[in-house]
C-alpha cells in the first residue's frame, strides 16, 4: 500500500509541474542552467565510461570467439549491436540515475530542508513547475549525450580490437556496417527520450517529499537512485518487449 | 487586518491547532509567542496557506482565504511577504538576485527599473555593496536583512516572520527586531512575528497572543504581560533567569 501511494503521489506531482507555468523569461534561464549542470556537466563521465565499455566489450567478444569459423568481423557487430542497443542506453542511464539523480534529489531536498520551496510557495509561485519543469526539458538534450557515447563507445571498441591485435581495421569496419537496421536506433533513442524523463522525474519526487534533515537529503538520495534504476530496467523490459519482439 | 476564528489544525491524528480566534492589526508588530511545540510554526504556516485548517477561517481584510479561488488564492499570496527561521534564501542567487527574484516573477518591469528597487531596499535595510555576494558570504544578521529586502520588495501588504532572531547575537536581534518594527510602521503592513525571545516581546510587541499546546492562552499588549495573572504567561516570561532576578529584585523593593 506504501508503494502504492508512492505512485499516486508521483503522477500527481507529474500534474502539478505541468500546470501554472512559470513566468517565460524565468524558465528560459532556468533550462539553460539545468543544461549545463545536467547535460554538460554529464558529458566528461559519459565519454570516458562509453570509451572503456566499448573497449571492453571488442576484447570480451574477441576472447570467446575460439571457433575459427566464426568471423572476426564479428567484433565490430557485435560491439555496434551491444553499444546502440543496450549499454548507451540503458546501462548509462544506471549511471546516469546515480549522477544527475543523487545531484537533483540533494538540491531539491536541501531546498526543502531550507525552506526554500515554502519560501517559492508563500511568493505564490508553483514549486513544482520552477523546480522540475526546467529539468525535464533540459533532460530531453539527454540522446545527445548517448548519441555521443554510443559514437565513442564504437570508437572504443575499435582501438581496443585493432590496437590489441585482435582484428584488423578492415574487418572491424565490415563488422560495424553488417546488418545494420536503422531501426535499432530508433528503438534506442525512444528508450532514451523515456529514460531521460524517469530521470529528471522520479530523483525530483524523492526530493521534493522528502521529510527530516540532512539525514532526510542522505537517505532520499539513496532511495531515488534505487527507485530510479528500478523503473529505468523494468522499462527496458517492457519498451523491448514492445518495440522489437 | 487578518482576522483569525476557530483555527484547527492536525496531523496524523494529533491535534496541533485547537480553535484558535484572534485579530492582527494592521500597523502594528504582532508576536505569536509560546514554549516549543506550542503550534507556533504550524498556526504561522496556516496564514501563509502553506497548510489548510481543518476548521475555521482566516480573512485577510475582509476576505476568506478559504472562499477564493486558487487564482485569488495566488494574488492574496503575492500580497504576503515571509521571513523564515533560516532566512531561506536560495543559495545560487546572489543577495541581488534574491532580491529581484520576486519582482522578476510578479511585475513586468526592465531590469534597470528593478534594480533601482532593489537598490532601495537593500539600502533600507543597510545593506549597501553586498549586491553580488552570495547568501553563503555574508553573516546570518546580514542574511535576515537580505530576507527582509525581498519580503518587502513587492510591497506587500502582510509580512510574517518566523523567529527572526534565532541564532543572533542580543546585538544583532535588536538591530533586526527594530528594522521589522519600522518597516512595519512605514510600509502600513500587518506584520505577524512569531518568537519565543522575551527581548522582542519588550522592544516590538504591540500586540502579543500566547498559545499554550494549541490554544490561545492569553492576549495583550507588552505592558499588560508583566501584570498577567495567567500561571502559563508567567511561567513563560519569568522562565529567563534575568527577568527573575528583575522580579525578585522589584519584589525586595530594590
Amino acid at each position: 500500500m506504501f508503494y502504492l501511494d508512492d505512485i499516486g503521489r508521483y503522477f500527481l506531482m507529474l500534474k502539478k509541474v505541468f500546470s501554472r507555468m512559470t513566468k517565460g523569461s524565468v524558465l528560459r534561464s532556468l533550462i539553460f542552467k539545468e543544461i549545463d549542470d545536467l547535460i554538460i556537466g554529464s558529458l566528461g563521465i559519459t565519454v570516458f565510461l562509453a570509451f572503456f565499455i566499448g573497449a571492453v566489450i571488442a576484447i570480451q567478444t574477441a576472447l570467446n570467439l575460439t571457433n575459427p569459423l566464426i568471423p572476426k568481423q564479428l567484433i565490430g557487430f557485435a560491439s555496434r549491436q551491444s553499444m546502440i542497443l543496450e549499454f548507451a542506453p540503458t546501462f548509462l542511464s544506471v549511471i546516469m540515475a546515480g549522477k544527475v539523480g543523487s545531484f537533483i534529489t540533494s538540491s531539491i531536498g536541501t531546498m526543502r530542508v531550507t525552506e526554500q520551496i515554502d519560501a517559492l510557495e508563500v511568493m505564490g509561485i508553483n514549486s513544482l513547475n520552477y523546480l522540475v519543469f526546467p529539468k525535464i526539458v533540459a533532460m530531453f538534450m539527454y540522446p545527445f549525450v548517448i548519441a555521443i557515447a554510443m559514437f565513442v563507445g564504437v570508437f572504443g571498441a575499435y582501438i581496443a580490437g585493432v590496437y590489441g591485435g585482435f582484428v584488423s581495421g578492415s574487418e572491424f569496419l565490415t563488422g560495424l556496417r553488417e546488418e545494420f537496421i536503422p531501426y535499432h536506433l530508433t528503438y534506442a533513442f525512444i528508450k532514451t527520450f523515456i529514460f531521460a524523463f524517469l530521470l529528471a522525474t522520479i530523483p525530483s519526487f524523492h526530493g521534493y517529499y522528502m521529510t527530516g534533515g540532512a539525514l532526510g537529503v542522505g537517505k532520499a538520495s539513496t532511495s531515488a537512485f534505487v527507485w530510479t534504476t528500478v523503473v529505468i530496467v523494468t522499462s527496458n523490459y517492457i519498451l523491448t518487449q514492445l518495440l522489437l519482439s | 487586518m487578518i482576522e483569525v476564528k476557530d483555527i484547527h489544525k492536525g496531523f496524523n491524528g494529533e491535534q496541533i491547532l485547537k480553535g484558535i480566534t484572534t485579530t492582527f492589526e494592521r500597523g502594528k508588530t504582532n508576536l505569536i509567542i509560546g514554549t516549543s511545540g506550542s503550534g507556533k510554526t504550524v498556526f504561522l504556516k496556516c496564514m501563509l496557506g502553506l497548510f489548510t485548517p481543518e476548521k475555521g477561517s482566516i480573512c485577510y481584510d475582509g476576505a476568506t482565504y478559504s472562499d477564493l479561488s486558487t487564482e485569488e488564492q495566488r494574488d492574496l499570496r503575492e500580497q504576503m511577504g515571509m521571513v523564515f527561521q533560516g532566512s531561506a534564501l536560495f543559495d545560487s542567487m546572489t543577495v541581488e538576485e534574491n532580491v529581484m527574484f520576486p519582482l522578476m516573477m510578479f511585475t513586468k518591469q526592465k531590469k534597470e527599473e528593478m534594480l533601482v528597487r532593489v537598490n532601495e531596499v537593500l539600502a533600507r535595510v543597510n545593506l549597501e555593496n553586498s549586491n553580488n555576494k552570495l547568501p553563503s558570504e555574508i553573516s546570518g544578521g546580514m542574511q535576515k536583512r537580505v530576507a527582509i529586502a525581498r519580503a518587502i520588495v513587492t510591497r506587500p501588504k502582510y509580512l510574517f516572520c518566523d523567529e527572526p532572531n534565532s541564532g543572533l547575537d542580543p546585538r544583532t536581534a535588536i538591530v533586526i527586531d527594530n528594522l521589522i518594527k519600522e518597516i512595519t510602521e512605514e510600509y502600513d503592513i500587518t506584520t505577524i512575528i512569531n518568537t519565543h525571545d522575551m527581548n522582542s516581546v519588550m522592544e516590538i510587541g504591540e500586540k502579543i497572543v500566547f498559545l499554550k499546546f494549541g490554544n490561545l492562552e492569553w492576549e495583550g499588549d507588552k505592558s499588560q504581560i508583566f501584570k498577567t495573572d495567567n500561571e502559563a504567561v508567567t511561567e513563560f516570561v519569568y522562565s529567563s533567569n534575568l527577568f527573575k532576578k528583575v522580579r525578585d529584585a522589584q519584589l525586595k523593593g530594590l
